[in-house]
């Protein structure tokens, strides 16, 4: 059994970041605010770009101009010329107030509040801010003469920030979706490396600017940003769109009575939670997603539908054909990876009095695997069946299955036994 | 644009010469011992930005314009160097890359003259240089000059290269300019703003503001580039998907390319909109998507089909919509995928509409579709001609077919012709289409009843599960 569901990573980020805030609000009431202007220009800014968050490919969701605002808030060197007084209290309680004031509106209208964003940003605030204030009376003795000893420091500071930022999203990530931490380091760095980059340039940009021009630099100098975010959204559409297409041409061989209804789906379902557990990179998981709602496209060959669709009764022979035929047709529609892991499809783990063959695909052995599960359960969600199903895997494992797959897919069910009693 | 072939030599020259005259000038009148700071920096991001990015002027007719990332650099330096030095400094802008020696030695004059040109004016409305030791500005008495500056700039760079093109290709200097140049006046406003915002910080902290500035612009332009990847990727994968359907009847090969080219043209002689007219594109690739569901046997079937066989032909459009209704962007195509077999006089298929119940796409692709069936060969006849086919489709214009729809078509294959693919001659081993296409409207039509809207499925095998995998 894996650990407690109720003890999750991003529960204990969430209470940390409480933890940060409260002490922050209780420091900050008692200090005072010394540049009420500045903080209340930061604020709005970090509550706007709260309001414009938008989708990364990859699923996952990011408010780039609020994170370069809170960026560039605790690295704020001066204002318009002038020297500010900014504790690292004051940095974390302004960040997560403009942070919570953009996500209201939201929640409200019911698109949802992503509190564990919210409390990585005010641990990286927290961070930031104590790595960075304490040195700045040497960085920068005047605030009205920023130099680029100031701007290079900003700079470290700001990519210290953004590692630590997407460490603590990849530990949250691997606990919560049963990931190695690794392969999630690695995702996470993948996926972020890009607008990352974007947000560490805009906040260290506004700090520096608004040093000496003042409130103009915030919203003049995000307008960079803004094109960037403009792109990343433009980009997750189509993303989204190919995938759509995919998976209803994927359901060409339901309604033509190939296979089942909803297989190709569940299959595909299943081999990305088996796949993201195995550790394969979250780049492969594309190429994994597309195969496994395609792996029966081959199908639309044959001249007579199979009975009930089960590829895995069929011949070793015919499995083969089939695998070749659609992996063809996906060849040919510019997915190579896709292509390589439907034609081996059908290869067995380990062939007859064979070794272990190094050129199949994990992913080619995952959906081996998941097929051959969906065929036995399909869209039953009877415990007694598919417990059941997974012993007969069982029967064929080291043969046909890759143990490893067999196993990762045991735990999955089991963990779907537990949530079903 | 820029590749000197032919043309006006004596243009060339002079723009050339006058050029290197600048270039010599900033050169010699440089104040070194303070400006190299500037200079060197400046010219070195330049030469690296151009041999990285290639293109010259990146996209007049390129959507990744707006994300540029030399144009800011260039346009920054009329605010961060001396006037003098301004043409010596803008020239490193000329492209590494550039089609030929003459072009690139064109670019070097072009953008010397440029940047004197622009630094002029930017001095001549009291602009200061920002760079300047103990210089102290605001930014609005800086804005106006710049903004006239990057004004200029533009305006010399689209006149040098009108006249370029008036001597090598004799083409009006109106309409290059009206035509290629004045759409692209929104990706040079929004560079020189980043210019403007580049040079600022510089002022203060040196070049590292290059890194700051440009680093989001440089993201932006990776993700369009992605985009357009995948933008491609993914036109690409849905015409190979639906090739890979017609693969299994030699003779209907490339019919629905052919019934998307045919809607589109209705489509634009009525003068739709052109983001309908990608819709109805769509819907023509896929109106016959149902048809892949369709067991092979049915579809290869020669002499009489079955009852069953029909019907199972006679089911594609439902199917079509069942398989694309989840495809938001697919939008109006869904009902035009599920309504493309109907007849205005309402004995079509599957609903029986009749007349304006019946979507404006379904009765385009409707035409198109038959239009292209007659002029391909299938198995039980030969292609008719373009003229035969028109006949035909005006003599059932009223009952199975819009009139305003078959008109359009007629109207459009006159203006702009009608290319006949030649699948007379199924190669060796070509699996027989099927006797019966209802597509087709010489072929009477036996059908009037409505076909049920399910899907036949065996349900027995999903109640036990099998013997288990072998």
């Amino acid at each position: 059994m894996s650990a407690p569901r109720d003890l999750r990573a991003s529960g204990l980020l969430n209470v940390a970041a409480g933890i940060a805030v409260i002490a922050s609000v209780v420091a900050t009431s008692q200090e005072g605010i010394p540049d009420l202007g500045p903080a209340m220009a930061f604020l709005a800014f970090i509550a706007v770009g709260e309001l414009l968050r938008i989708a990364l490919p990859n699923g996952r969701q990011a408010a780039p101009l609020a994170a370069a605002g809170a960026l560039g808030y605790a690295l704020l060197p001066g204002f318009s010329g002038h020297p500010v007084t900014i504790s690292i209290g004051l940095a974390v309680s302004v960040v997560t107030l403009g942070s919570a004031v953009g996500a209201f509106p939201r929640a409200l209208v019911g698109r949802g509040m992503n509190l564990e964003e919210l409390s990585r940003r005010a641990l990286t605030t927290l961070f930031t801010a104590a790595i960075f204030r304490p040195l700045l009376p040497y960085l920068a003795p005047d605030p009205s003469k920023p130099d680029w000893r100031l701007a290079l420091a900003m700079i470290l500071a700001a990519v210290l920030a953004g590692v630590v930022d997407a460490l603590l999203a990849a530990a949250v990530r691997a606990n919560d979706s049963h990931r190695p931490l690794k392969a999630a380091v690695r995702d996470e760095f993948r996926a972020l490396i890009g607008i990352a980059s974007a947000i560490t340039a805009t906040g260290v940009l506004i700090a520096l600017a608004s040093s000496k021009i003042g409130y103009y630099a915030l919203p003049v100098f995000a307008v960079p940003l803004l094109l960037t975010q403009f792109s990343f959204r433009r980009y997750a559409t189509i993303d989204a769109t190919y995938l759509q297409t995919i998976q209803s041409l994927s359901k060409v061989t339901e309604v033509g009575g190939y296979t089942e209804k909803g297989h190709s789906t569940r299959v595909a379902r299943l081999a990305v939670m088996v796949a993201r557990e195995i550790g394969v990179s979250e780049r492969a998981l594309d190429d994994l997603r597309y195969a496994a709602l395609m792996h029966d496209i081959g199908q639309l060959s044959l001249s007579q539908p199979i009975p009930g669709g089960t590829t895995t009764l069929l011949a070793y022979h015919d499995q083969k054909r089939i695998a070749d035929l659609g992996a063809d047709v996906i060849e040919q529609a510019g997915l190579e990876r896709a292509a390589l892991i439907v034609r081996r499809q059908a290869d067995p783990y380990r062939p007859q009095r064979g070794n272990l063959d190094d050129s199949l695909p994990i992913e080619s052995r995952i959906i081996k695997v998941c097929n051959a599960y969906d065929d036995l359960v399909g869209a039953s969600t009877e415990g007694d069946r598919m417990a059941s199903a997974v012993e007969r895997l069982e029967l064929s494992v080291d043969r046909d299955y890759d143990p490893q797959v067999v196993d990762t897919l045991a735990r999955i069910v089991e963990r779907q036994l537990d949530y079903v009693y | 644009m820029r590749d000197v072939r032919f043309g006006a030599p004596a243009y060339q020259v002079a723009v050339i010469g006058l050029g290197l005259l600048l270039i010599v000038r900033g050169a010699f009148l440089l104040d070194w011992s303070t400006e190299w700071k500037t200079v060197l920096p400046l010219v070195a991001l330049l030469l690296l930005s151009d041999a990285v990015f290639g293109v010259v002027n990146p996209g007049r007719d390129d959507k990744s314009a707006l994300v540029t990332v030399t144009g800011p650099l260039a346009v920054a330096s009329i605010v961060l160097v001396p006037a003098v030095g301004v043409p010596l400094v803008v020239a490193a802008h000329t492209g590494l890359t550039a089609a030929s020696r003459r072009a690139q030695l064109f670019n070097l004059g072009m953008y010397a003259i440029m940047g004197a040109v622009s630094a002029w004016v930017y001095h001549a409305l009291n602009g200061v240089v920002l760079t300047s030791p103990g210089t102290e500005f605001s930014i609005s008495s800086v804005l106006i000059p710049f903004l006239a500056a990057s004004f200029v700039w533009e305006a010399v760079n689209g006149l040098l290269v009108v006249f370029y093109m008036y001597f090598r290709d004799g083409i009006s200097p109106l309409r290059v300019w009206f035509g290629n140049l004045a759409p692209s006046a929104t990706p040079i406003f929004i560079y020189s703003f980043f210019g403007l915002m580049l040079a600022v910080v510089w002022s203060y902290v040196g070049p590292i503001a290059a890194v700051l500035v440009l680093a989001p612009l440089l993201v932006s332009r990776w993700v369009f580039a992605e985009f357009s990847l995948r933008q491609e990727a993914y036109d690409r994968t849905m015409q190979s998907l639906i090739k890979a359907v017609e693969t299994k009847d030699y003779y209907t090969r490339g019919h629905s390319e052919r019934v998307s080219k045919a809607s589109v043209m209705i489509g634009r002689r009525s003068g739709m909109r052109e983001d309908r007219v990608t819709t109805l594109r769509y819907a023509g690739m896929l109106h016959d998507v149902g048809k892949l569901g369709v067991p092979t046997e049915v579809l290869q079937a020669s002499g009489k089909l079955t009852d069953e066989q029909y019907e199972a032909i006679q089911l594609h459009p439902v199917r079509g919509r069942e398989i694309t209704k989840d495809l938001e962007f697919l939008g109006e195509a869904i009902e035009a995928i599920h309504l493309h077999h109907e007849r205005i006089d309402g004995r079509g298929y599957p609903l029986g509409l009749k007349g304006a119940e019946i979507p404006e796409f379904a009765r385009i692709i409707a035409v198109a579709d038959a239009f292209d069936s007659m002029t391909t060969t299938r198995s039980y006849r030969g292609a008719r001609s373009v003229e035969d086919a028109v006949d035909e489709l005006r003599r059932c214009k009223g009952s199975q077919f819009d009139p305003v729809m078959v008109e359009a078509l007629v109207e459009a294959v006159e203006a702009q012709g009608w290319e006949l693919v030649d699948t007379s001659s199924p190669p060796e081993g070509a699996i027989p289409s099927r006797a019966i296409d209802d597509d087709d409207p010489t072929v009477a039509s036996r059908l009037g009843i409505v076909i049920p809207m399910t899907v036949p499925r065996d349900a027995s095998s999903l109640s036990d599960p099998p013997d288990g995998p072998s």
